[in-house]
């Protein structure tokens, strides 16, 4: 195999999901009666990045072969207390945004030492966490309310130059500072190596421990920046259960989407970036096409379905039955 | 015949009085070794002798119980394998320490990777895994494939390279060659040689003894976990070098075995140049009824794998499989416990395969069963009750009644219910697959006592055991595997330690001659 054959074949799964974003946002585009205008963008775009933002969470923990269903809590829990805290002068409103993105950085850490030093399984482990996080959003905001700094928040819901999206150049410089040296650290390396077989990570010597607990930390932060962003775009906190949950429940299916491994070892949050824009996109499309938003949880289902199938075709390669189960 | 100079340099790595136990096992007792610069140390043992554990000791896998290390004369200890690795004494896994999922050039530098600003230098990683692999004999092999892409015998040679990217001044080889083909071999082997004479010490465990005789400079040989004898190379024989691996007590508590009556009935299973993969290759025997055929050899020559083929697990196998003289297809493990073939496999693994721990006694037996014992979906409660009280009985189970989890039973009792489910069905046919491994002395004897009852009521077994002692005790003939093929059959008398060791080695030849 050729040099260029060896790239392909790593990006194969990130490479699928921009295929499928493409396609089904071209379709979009192209049937609105607007057209491609910097409108339409902007929207698609401050639509998309919350749950890109949660979907790139969910993908550092997915590496390890682990999974985070408090995610969507982070982001529903942080969103409340950004709604009391990023308020007033420019000094009180950057303590708020650090004290926001703080506490996101402590769910993790907490999701983290519960999985690595309780020993807990993954999906236990953050089903009772994440259940403990919305139960403090809830005591933060019982109803509705809040409000955010106005000028910070257009500015991050705005367009820069008149035409770039301001949210979608927030997820680039997201990207760029957290996934891209993350996914060149050490730790990042030794995250993916646990997640793909950590008997041979911890017979080569590879710091497990730690890289889990930067993947989990790192996962808490950006869902809380997730959670900053719904605060921008709606200016109120709400401690809104179905929402939390379902942006849980979108961020595994945006990093299946995305060619991400949920056996771990194998993915990139580029990758379910893309997932999560596809994702959304299904829900803009049945608008185009006058669907009753009714028919957009089975649309999302068919698609992910579809991915998925995709995906399992190696099965059919196996000659020893037994590891179908492994 | 250690040499004790006080004004000579101390040995590169010395070994002293370590000990090793494993619950109530003692894995490694009192044991020395020395291993020089420059030279290449063979360690040689059957199969639970204490290599592995030696190695992983050395490797710092495993925390030694008793006794120090000292490397040129300073005590060291190893509290991981990176640990040990950047001291300088490395091992070559087998194949276990590869991540799948990242690519050759990643696992190269997977413990240590260049860094600039902080972040992997990709550029410098490729730089040392060429050099690593070129070292290593592999050139062929991209930096960039992934492990998991990669026929066995190149991830051997991709874990060599890894080992040798550590710099390292012993490098311990493990069944270093057990995956590769001959020109692989030629190809390590000429790695090796170079490699000591740069001045390594290279610790080679191996069961080829002609790769030994072409490499070795120094021998130790390990029985129970113990260190035996240290010898040059050379100047042992193949004879008596098996002679010394054995050297242990035979233990007589085996039922009689029935004179074998001369039947002209079909056999109860027969194989015709079974084939699978590369794992097992052109494989023919029969086994009558109210026969023990045991299956022999190393660790990991493809007898697991024939079983599994056997009972409908592997996909793609060639060759033909005849029950009662009749050919049957083999497609599925439902398929093959049907009561037209009645076959049975008892798993090794009784944790993962055999058994669901958390489920109760009775859950776990009447699995097997659930088709016979109900009716229209329904379970009849009191058919179930008395099968399972007759299989409870027969076996002997130990527990608080059947409806206590098995988990909470002893590793025997669990095995026990393992078998108990599967006899359930009453199989014409059973393949045991290392039923007695892990399992106490007297739990081992029910089980051999089991089996000839079995086979006296009529059954065909097939049992692969890992242990020689059984292999004579308990069978009527054992077939011998060596890599994929069944290099030799033994039956009665011929059984012997000496026979089933130099034929498991495929060294049977040179040790006849010395025999005779």
């Amino acid at each position: 195999m050729s040099e260029w054959r060896y790239g392909l074949n790593e990006q194969r799964g990130t490479l699928m999901a921009v295929g499928i974003f493409l396609v089904m946002f071209v379709i979009y585009v192209s049937n609105h009666p607007a057209g491609l205008t910097a409108n339409v963008v902007q929207t698609a775009s401050n639509k998309g990045v919350l749950l890109a933002f949660v979907a790139m969470a969910q993908t550092l923990v997915v590496i390890t072969a682990g999974i985070d269903l408090s995610v969507g809590m982070i982001f529903i829990l942080t969103n409340a207390l950004a709604s009391w805290l990023v308020l007033g002068t420019p000094l009180e409103t950057a303590f708020g945004v650090f004290a926001v993105l703080a506490t996101g950085l402590a769910c993790g850490a907490l999701n983290g030492l519960i999985v690595i030093y309780g020993r807990l399984q993954p999906i236990v482990a953050t089903i009772a966490t994440g259940a403990v996080f919305f139960g403090i959003a809830l005591l933060l905001r019982p109803f509705p309310g809040g409000s955010v700094n106005e000028d910070l928040a257009d500015m991050m819901t705005g367009r820069i130059f008149g035409v770039i999206p301001s949210s979608l150049v927030a997820l680039v410089a997201i990207v760029l500072l957290i996934w891209v040296p993350f996914s060149r650290s050490v730790l990042g390396r030794a995250a993916y190596a646990s997640g793909s077989s950590e008997v041979a990570a911890y017979m080569s010597g590879v710091p497990i421990r730690r890289a889990k607990f930067m993947a989990y930390t790192l996962s808490g932060l950006l869902a809380s920046i997730g959670g900053l962003f719904l605060t921008f775009f709606t200016y109120t906190g709400e401690a809104a259960l179905a929402s939390g949950n379902a942006y849980t429940l979108f961020s595994i299916a945006s990093v299946v989407l995305g060619g991400v491994s949920l056996f771990g070892g194998k993915g990139s949050a580029i990758g379910a970036i893309f997932g999560a824009l596809a994702f959304r996109t299904i829900g803009d499309l049945l608008f185009v096409f006058d669907f009753d938003p009714l028919w957009q949880p089975l649309f999302q289902g068919v698609v992910l379905l579809v991915a998925v199938s995709l995906g399992a075709f190696g099965l059919f390669r196996v000659r020893n039955r037994l590891e179908w189960f492994g | 015949m250690t040499i004790s100079d006080a004004s000579a340099a101390p040995p590169l790595f010395r070994m002293d009085g370590v000990s090793k136990r494993y619950g109530g096992v003692r894995a490694l007792e009192n044991a020395e070794l020395t291993v020089e610069a420059g030279r290449i140390h063979a360690i040689l043992g059957e199969n639970g002798a204490g290599k592995s554990t030696l190695i992983k000791i050395m490797a710092g896998v495993v925390a030694p119980d008793e006794g120090r290390m000292l490397l040129e004369g300073n005590p060291v200890s190893f509290r991981s394998p990176a640990e040990a690795s950047a001291a300088g004494v490395t091992c070559v896994f087998q194949e276990l320490s590869l991540i799948p999922d990242l690519s050759v050039a990643d696992n190269i530098s997977i413990s240590n990777p260049p860094r600039r600003f902080g972040l992997i230098d990709r550029r410098a990683q490729r730089l040392i895994a060429e050099e690593a692999l070129a070292r290593a004999g592999a050139d062929d092999v991209h930096p960039r494939a992934l492990i998991k892409d990669l026929p066995l015998s190149r991830r051997q040679l991709v874990e060599i390279a890894k080992a040798l990217a550590w710099k390292p001044r012993i490098l311990i080889l493990d069944e270093g060659t057990s995956a590769l083909t001959a020109a692989d071999v030629a190809k390590v082997f000429s790695v090796l040689k170079r490699l000591r004479a740069e001045g390594l010490a290279l610790l080679y465990i191996s069961h080829r003894m002609h790769e030994i005789a072409e490499l070795a400079d120094q021998c130790t040989v390990f029985r129970n976990g113990r260190n035996i004898l240290s010898f040059a190379a050379g100047t042992r024989t193949d004879s008596e070098i098996v002679e010394m691996m054995i050297g242990r007590e035979y233990s007589s508590a085996f039922p009689p075995k029935p004179e074998r009556a001369t039947d002209k009935a079909p056999p109860a299973l027969e194989c015709r140049k079974l084939g699978w993969m590369d794992s097992l290759r052109d494989i023919s025997f029969a086994v009558g009824k109210g026969e023990v055929v045991g299956l022999g050899g190393l660790d990991g020559q493809g007898q697991r794998e024939l079983l599994l083929a056997l009972f409908g697990v592997l996909r793609g196998t060639t060759g033909s499989v005849l029950v009662d003289g009749k050919p049957v297809a083999l497609e599925s493990p439902k398929a093959a416990s049907d009561a037209e073939v009645g076959m049975a496999l008892i798993p090794e693994d009784r944790k993962t395969e055999g058994l669901m721990l958390p489920m109760t006694v009775r859950e776990n037996l009447s699995f097997a069963v659930l088709d016979r014992i109900s009716s229209g979906g329904i379970i009849d409660r009191d058919k179930e009750a008395r099968l399972i009280d007759d299989m409870v009985k027969l076996l002997a189970i130990k527990s608080d009644g059947i409806d206590v989890p098995v988990g909470a039973l002893s590793g025997g009792n669990q095995q026990k219910v393992v078998i108990a489910k599967w006899l359930m069905r009453q199989p014409r046919i059973i393949l045991l697959n290392d039923p007695t491994r892990g399992i106490d002395v007297g739990t081992k004897h029910e089980i051999y006592q089991l089996l000839r009852r079995l086979a006296d009521a009529g059954a065909a077994i097939l049992f692969y055991s890992t242990d020689y002692d059984e292999l004579i005790g308990c069978c009527d003939r054992v077939l011998v595997v060596y890599d994929g093929g069944i290099v030799r059959e033994l039956a009665d008398d011929d059984i012997t330690q000496h026979a089933l060791i130099a034929s498991a080695l495929n060294v049977e030849g040179k040790t006849m001659e010395t025999a005779a």
